[in-house]
């Protein structure tokens, strides 16, 4: 194990998990975190005032977006995320989670010919689909991964 | 001797007037039909599973019900009883019945005696590796956890005796209760010539892995991958404070690419050494491409024959080879032209009275326990009835530790994890400190008392039977709803998660949503959790009541499971 990137992440860690994540490399190049904030779209409490506010709408559903997480979130505190849009010309990511209060995560904007995967860590309150719109084309696309939140100590 | 030849002999003595022991000569017959499994193939494996430190022979009643859903309904793992009997041809009122259900157990346990103990299952071992050279020996876990010695040793005693029976490669669940150090410790300096593979254990922050996914074997010139797969849901099913910094789950992309390598490597015959459960492993094998064999536990399903499942790139044969020491499975492959191209496979009853225990591996047991006896011997109490755990609601023993719970912490409700480890305890035996402690020895054994809402109960039963009952294999958990004590409840399994839990009554009056209810429990998965130790808590109890009278299970209602194969008819 190496110890030193270990305690270099430890650190960033304090900053907040998505910082950690670009500490780790593991938003790579080409993606930047975070267009400008979108108050509305922070404070909206269903995802569907959310994409209103950030002027989604007819999002079509797709298999292009490929959305890596754990069937079970080991902890709905930090649950690691990974999404990978396989269409063309992708511009931006913003991802949700359903069933959180505040279901708007946030949207990371891809520079042109940037490679359009994000790795991100985020709070699943309880079992939720964690819902990705890509923006393509300038065309929004969508799908889901169903997150399942559970108070464990039940195993054989 | 073969059985012909003994038989001949047997004939002559008989005719010559020699006075036969004529129960040793049943036994030999016995043993004889049961443990002569012809030779078949070039590569053979041997298979345990889920042994729970049972180092000596002992009772285990398999389930009553054990309900499958969704696509799982009445298909191996989940039938019981009769039904498994007819499934697999497997004639009733015999030994193998009894090894394979519950039917008829107290009787037929007295007629055919304890099953496993490491000494006998190494007989068991010594007698198919003699005719199967170069045979491996995998382990699927849950091996270092389940009695007082493991829990005081911190599963130095079973690793000393899987050495002893010659434990090639195995993998773990309950072996991470003991801490990511102790784990890491055990691997690395204690473990000899024992591989322990996990591909699916990596570190939260930079996702490298933790242990060897696979070793790559030479069996009588085939080289065979033997893949691990530790019990997925460890952090989750267990307390997570005691592996923080690793991340477990199914990784299907990273198997697929480990068993790819394996084969660029040359690997003729790919396994994954599973604890996942069946239905985990079932839904798995449908998915990954280039695993000819999935030798599985967890879920403690005595299946006696593979389960074909095909994918993209052939078929998988997936099994489960019980619990407790009580099966020991030989899957011989015939290896042609760099693939498998035919199997036979049998999951073998260890039947204790049938295999006489191997003097190397009885003295390293008897070594092993000689300064805990005095301790673990001591009588507690008498059961008037059979005492059991395994199924998907309340077993007698869980009754028991339910009744002590509610009576000693002063609770008027009980709950008890729904825990597939502990053994079976006949009528009229001595209830020892031992059985209590095969029931309940971990690392976070606290018991508790808390003020819970009747929002929250239901809440709990929810959560757990979602756990069991989800007809996503990959969202279930593998473990048995948790016992309840004092409270009636109805279930229905097939519903939906919200739904399955309706009904609930204390002493016939419908549980209030805002009201509390005192209610104690034990195995807290919180981090800094306290309480006086579940097994004094029944210790005290048994020591007050000292006759345990036959006791009645508190079942759920069921509804919407009629005539479902994993459920008796009685």
């Amino acid at each position: 194990m190496d110890m030193h990137r270990r305690n270099v992440l430890r650190g960033a860690g304090a900053a907040g998990a998505i910082v950690a994540a670009a500490a780790a490399g593991l938003v790579k190049p080409g993606v930047a975190f975070a267009a400008p904030p979108n108050k509305a779209a922070a404070e909206a409490k269903s995802t569907a005032d959310a994409m209103k506010a950030l002027g989604v709408s007819g999002a079509a559903e797709t298999k292009d977006i490929v959305i890596k997480a754990p069937d079970i979130a080991e902890n709905g505190a930090v649950v690691p995320i990974e999404i990978e849009s396989k269409i063309p010309n992708t511009e931006s990511i913003a991802v949700f989670v359903d069933k959180n209060p505040f279901p708007y995560v946030g949207t990371f904007d891809v520079s042109k010919g940037g490679v359009p995967f994000v790795a991100l860590r985020v709070k699943v309150g309880e079992s939720s689909p964690v819902r990705v719109v890509a923006m393509a084309g300038g065309k929004p696309y969508t799908t889901a991964k169903e997150v399942k939140v559970t108070i464990g100590g039940c195993g054989g | 001797m073969n059985r012909r030849e003994f038989l001949e002999v047997l004939a002559i003595a008989s005719a010559a007037g020699l006075a036969l022991d004529s129960r040793t000569a049943l036994a030999q017959g016995a043993a004889d039909a049961l443990y002569t499994v012809p030779k078949f193939g070039n590569v053979s494996l041997l298979h345990f599973t889920d042994c729970h430190a049972q180092l000596l022979p002992i009772y285990f009643r398999e389930p009553s019900v054990n309900i499958g859903v969704g696509e799982a309904r009445g298909k191996p793992p989940h039938l019981v009883g009769e039904h498994l009997l007819k499934w697999f041809k497997i004639r009733p009122g015999t030994r193998e019945a009894h090894a394979f259900t519950y039917l008829d157990f107290t009787k037929a346990a007295e007629t055919y005696g304890k099953v496993g103990g490491f000494a006998h299952l190494a007989t068991l071992v010594k007698r198919l590796r003699a005719e199967r050279p170069g045979a491996l020996l995998l382990d699927s876990g849950d091996t270092w956890q389940g009695s007082g010695i493991s829990l005081w040793t911190r599963g130095a005693d079973m690793i000393e005796a899987q050495k002893a029976l010659g434990v090639d490669v195995m993998t773990g669940h309950w072996e991470f209760t003991y801490g990511a150090e102790r784990v890491q410790q055990a691997v690395k300096n204690e473990l000899g010539a024992m591989e322990f593979v996990a591909h699916n254990v990596k570190t939260q922050d930079f996702n490298d892995p933790v242990f060897k996914g696979y070793t790559l074997k030479n069996v009588n010139g085939v080289p065979v991958a033997v893949v691990g797969q530790a019990f997925p849901y460890t952090p989750i099913a267990n307390p997570r404070h005691f592996v923080p910094d690793w991340t477990f789950g199914i990784q299907e992309d990273d198997l697929q690419k480990l068993v790819n390598e394996a084969r660029a490597k040359g690997a003729q015959v790919v396994v994954l050494l599973s604890h996942n459960g069946m239905d985990v492993d079932l839904k798995l094998a449908s998915r990954v491409t280039g695993v000819d064999a999935i030798l599985g536990g967890h879920t403690h399903d005595g299946v006696p024959q593979p389960t074909l499942v095909g994918n993209a790139g052939g078929r998988t044969l997936v099994t489960n080879a019980g619990s407790n020491g009580k099966f020991l499975a030989v899957l011989d492959l015939d290896v042609k032209g760099g693939k498998v191209a035919d199997f036979r496979y049998r999951l073998l009853p260890v039947f204790s009275n049938l295999l006489p225990a191997d003097p190397a591996v009885d003295a390293v047991v008897k070594k092993i326990r000689a300064p805990h006896e005095a301790k673990l011997g001591e009588k507690l109490a008498t059961t008037q009835g059979l005492l059991y755990r395994r199924g998907n609601f309340n077993g007698t023993f869980d009754q028991l530790i339910l009744d002590a719970l509610m009576a000693v912490k002063g609770a008027e409700i009980a709950f008890s994890p729904g825990f597939r480890w502990g053994t079976s305890i006949l009528p009229g035996q001595a209830i020892t400190r031992e059985h209590v402690l095969d029931q309940t020895a971990t690392t976070y054994s606290y018991s508790t008392l808390s003020e819970i809402s009747g929002a929250d109960i239901k809440l709990i039963l929810e959560d757990v039977c979602d756990n069991l009952f989800n007809p996503d294999p990959y969202l279930q958990q593998g473990g048995d709803m948790v016992r309840v004590g004092g409270l009636d409840y109805t279930c229905a399994p097939n519903a939906k998660m919200g739904d399955r839990i309706r009904d609930m009554r204390l002493h016939g009056k419908p549980i209030e949503a805002a009201k509390k209810y005192k209610v104690a429990g034990w195995a807290p998965v919180a981090e800094g959790a306290s309480g006086e130790p579940v097994w004094d808590v029944v210790e005290t109890y048994l020591k007050d009541r000292k006759t345990i009278p036959v006791l009645e299970p508190k079942q759920p209602k069921l509804v919407g499971v009629e005539g479902n194969p994993g459920l008796s008819p009685a």
